[in-house]
């Protein structure tokens, strides 16, 4: 059973029960055998892509017309826990497929755009990347280098973008890029002559999600690869909130899974005259954890209420994700304490999430631009930048 | 062909150790727990839809097909048909009951109005509910339609013509495959889901199903919500009166904590003199 501490199970539809127990068990029966083999060998699970088109969780809160779930906000971030509850690298592949590539096309795209891409993406036949982050420009996206062109038939686009998830799979990369000064977003088609992915190797994070380098060297594309209805730093933007909405959800999940392991080991696990489980130190973290965790529930769900209703705020998804994914981290941390010697081992999945959640807590805004965000939503003063004293 | 599943719900099976005894014995008090699908009768919902349907398109019935869905209980089992539904089935029908004024042989009887009413041509249906593990429904159910049936199935092979079915059962020391003319009723067992437990001669010999109950799409999740599904008050079925009567209900005793040995010798000595074993 999962965590449920206020009974916020009595909160959903029954509909919201059904995605949440629906996806709990695809992830149980086709991700969980094998997840941890693929973290080891540093692999993605090609073989389950079209299985996520064929459960829907694709895009899943995009209409129907574009053969999309069309799920409610709620039942969507309930997805994404029970994605994220069998791992991070994999709730990364559907989100960057749903909210930072389907979304784009769908807020911003036209409406040939949707038709053409829409529903081979949901059905998991297109796989895109979203192209933001730059070797030099990560919190700063504004300062970006890569520029587009116009020419007679469209556009050439030039500059090199880093840690993109879903790099060396993706048919199409949704490209940010300057256009007269102007932040654009275009669809790229990543067999462009001119476009290179190279895999980034070598991570202890998301092992199981693929991270690459692109590089766009004179690419060429046609007028419709522009995203018409968006331009400067809110197209992305506008993206990474959907995304981030996302993450705060999954992210319980991921923290849920480790929670529930260490109880059952440490009600096991005796040292000295009885189960660890029975000391008061251990038992404070767990009260602590459980604490958090509830915390993290209630605020996910009221976000989800207020995204409903359209009422949701970028900052409002800022304080979610920066305390959901610090409190997923630091239950992982704490969780693979409780096991000891074992929580450093593969035979349990509380390593592989905590190595995970250092790459959550970083991207879609580090913890710290988040406390920015907040920072200036509270006091009205924006803190990003200073510029540095005049050495002279 | 068209195939009844009845449904029950119970509390979460999984934290079944959770449940508590009301002082005094009178009654289980499952608070807190989560109602399940009867882990049992989803089977005999994937059974049903493997027995109707080409497995390479599992989101369609076969052409004549369908599958019905049924439960009595309170009104939130609904949720429990929804399920079924966006698994594949075509219709559920709630008869709004309470639990506790039901017994095995009263469900049988209500079941039987419910075949009567929808004319199946195979009741399938999980061979026991975890909760009370009574077993008993789907053979009084047999007995009153006067159908023969065939309890605790691990395989089920429909004939070409649709007019019988043999049914494997496993036995002590083997199977036993037991042919049925249809109308039948089959109460299901765990190695009904094994990849290949079901033949409808439609789906391809080489085709491999996942192990258990399918879960359902999200699409389809969506989908079901526009399916029909009836709710009417149990007594709209015009059978009453339940004639088992739950005298007491006692935990069992904790289990007492082990002894250790030191060595072999007196585990073999303590095995003849105290446990009688050997
Ligand atoms: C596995 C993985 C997958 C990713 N997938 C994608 C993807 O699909 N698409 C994409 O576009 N990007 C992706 N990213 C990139 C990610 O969004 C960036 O790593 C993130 O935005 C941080 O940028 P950076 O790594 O350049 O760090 P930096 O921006 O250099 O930050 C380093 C540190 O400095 C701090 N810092 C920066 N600016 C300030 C400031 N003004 N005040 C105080 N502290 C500050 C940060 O909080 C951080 O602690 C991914 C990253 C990883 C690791």
């Amino acid at each position: 059973m999962a965590t449920d501490f206020y009974d916020i199970n009595d909160l959903l539809t029954d509909d919201e029960r059904l995605v949440r127990d629906n996806v709990r068990s695809l992830v149980s029966s086709k991700i969980l055998p094998s997840i941890g083999k693929h973290f080891e060998e540093g692999t993605f699970p090609t073989e389950l892509i079209a299985e996520f088109g064929r459960a829907g969780v694709l895009g899943a809160n995009l209409p129907e017309e574009y053969e999309c779930a069309g799920m409610s906000d709620i039942a969507y971030g309930l997805a994404m826990q029970e994605l994220e509850r069998g791992d991070s690298g994999i709730r990364s592949f559907c989100s960057v497929q749903g909210a930072l590539c389907m979304y784009p096309i769908y807020a911003y795209g036209t409406e040939a755009q949707r038709r053409k891409y829409l529903p081979g993406m949901a059905k998991g036949e297109i796989i895109g990347c979203f192209g933001l982050t730059e070797p030099d420009f990560g919190s700063n996206p504004g300062g970006m280098l890569t520029r587009a062109e116009r020419t007679n038939t469209g556009f050439k686009l030039n500059g090199t973008k880093r840690w993109i998830t879903n790099g060396n799979l993706a048919h199409i990369a949704i490209i940010w890029a300057k256009l007269d000064g102007r932040i654009r977003g275009f669809i790229v088609p990543t067999n462009a002559p001119g476009f290179t992915a190279q895999k980034i190797e070598r991570k202890f994070s998301l092992r199981a999600s693929v991270t690459s380098e692109l590089i766009l060297e004179d690419v060429y594309v046609g007028e419709d690869a522009l995203l018409p209805n968006v331009e400067g730093l809110k197209g992305p933007l506008g993206c990474l909130t959907q995304a981030r909405y996302g993450i705060a959800w999954g992210v319980i999940g991921a923290a849920e899974a480790c929670f529930e392991c260490a109880v059952d080991y440490a009600k096991d696990r005796v040292q000295f005259s009885r189960p660890i489980a029975g000391y008061q130190l251990v038992q404070a973290k767990f009260a602590h954890i459980l604490t958090e965790i509830t915390k993290a529930q209630l605020v996910t769900y009221r976000l989800g209420q207020l995204k409903q209703a359209k009422k949701m705020t970028p900052q409002q998804v800022s304080l979610a994700k920066r305390n959901n994914v610090a409190m997923a981290l630091e239950t992982a941390r704490t969780c693979r304490d409780v096991l000891g010697g074992n929580g450093i081992t593969y035979e349990y999945p509380i390593g592989r999430h905590m190595l995970n959640l250092e790459t959550v807590f970083t991207y879609e805004g580090t913890h710290d631009i988040h406390s920015l965000v907040l920072g200036q939503a509270i006091t009205g003063i924006p803190a990003y930048d200073a510029p540095m004293p005049d050495p002279r | 062909m068209k195939i009844l599943v009845p449904l029950k719900r119970t509390a979460d099976p999984d934290n079944a150790n959770k449940i508590k005894i009301a002082p005094g014995g009178a009654k289980v008090v499952t608070d807190g727990l989560e109602p399940k699908p009867n882990p049992f009768d989803e089977y005999a919902v994937e059974s049903a839809l493997r027995l109707t349907e080409n497995g390479t398109n599992p989101k369609a019935r076969l052409a004549g097909d369908s599958v019905v869905v049924a439960t009595f209980g309170a009104k939130e089992a609904s949720q429990t048909l929804r399920q079924a539904l966006a698994m594949g089935a075509d219709s559920g029908l709630l008869f709004e009951a309470s639990d506790e004024n039901l017994d095995g042989d009263l469900v049988a009887r209500a079941l039987a109005k419910v075949v009567e009413r929808e004319k199946p041509d195979l009741v399938v249906m999980g061979k026991q509910a975890v909760d009370g593990d009574s077993n008993q429904v789907g053979q009084i159910l047999a007995e009153r339609l006067g159908w023969p049936s065939a309890t605790f199935a691990m395989s089920i092979e429909l004939s070409q013509d649709k007019k019988s079915v043999i049914v494997g059962r496993e036995v002590d020391g083997g199977v036993i495959k037991l042919k049925l003319a249809l109308p039948a009723v089959i109460t299901v067992d765990l190695r009904i889901v094994a990849p290949k437990s079901i033949t409808n001669h439609v789906t391809p010999q080489t085709h491999n199903y996942q192990e258990g109950a399918r879960y359902a799409p999200l699409p389809m999740i969506m989908a079901a919500k526009k399916k029909p599904l009836a709710e009417a008050p149990f007594a709209s079925l015009g059978v009453e009166g339940v004639k088992t009567s739950y005298v007491k209900f006692e935990a069992p005793p904790a289990r007492k904590a082990g002894i250790k040995v030191k060595d072999v010798p007196e585990l073999v000595q303590r095995l003849r003199a105290e446990a009688k074993a050997l």
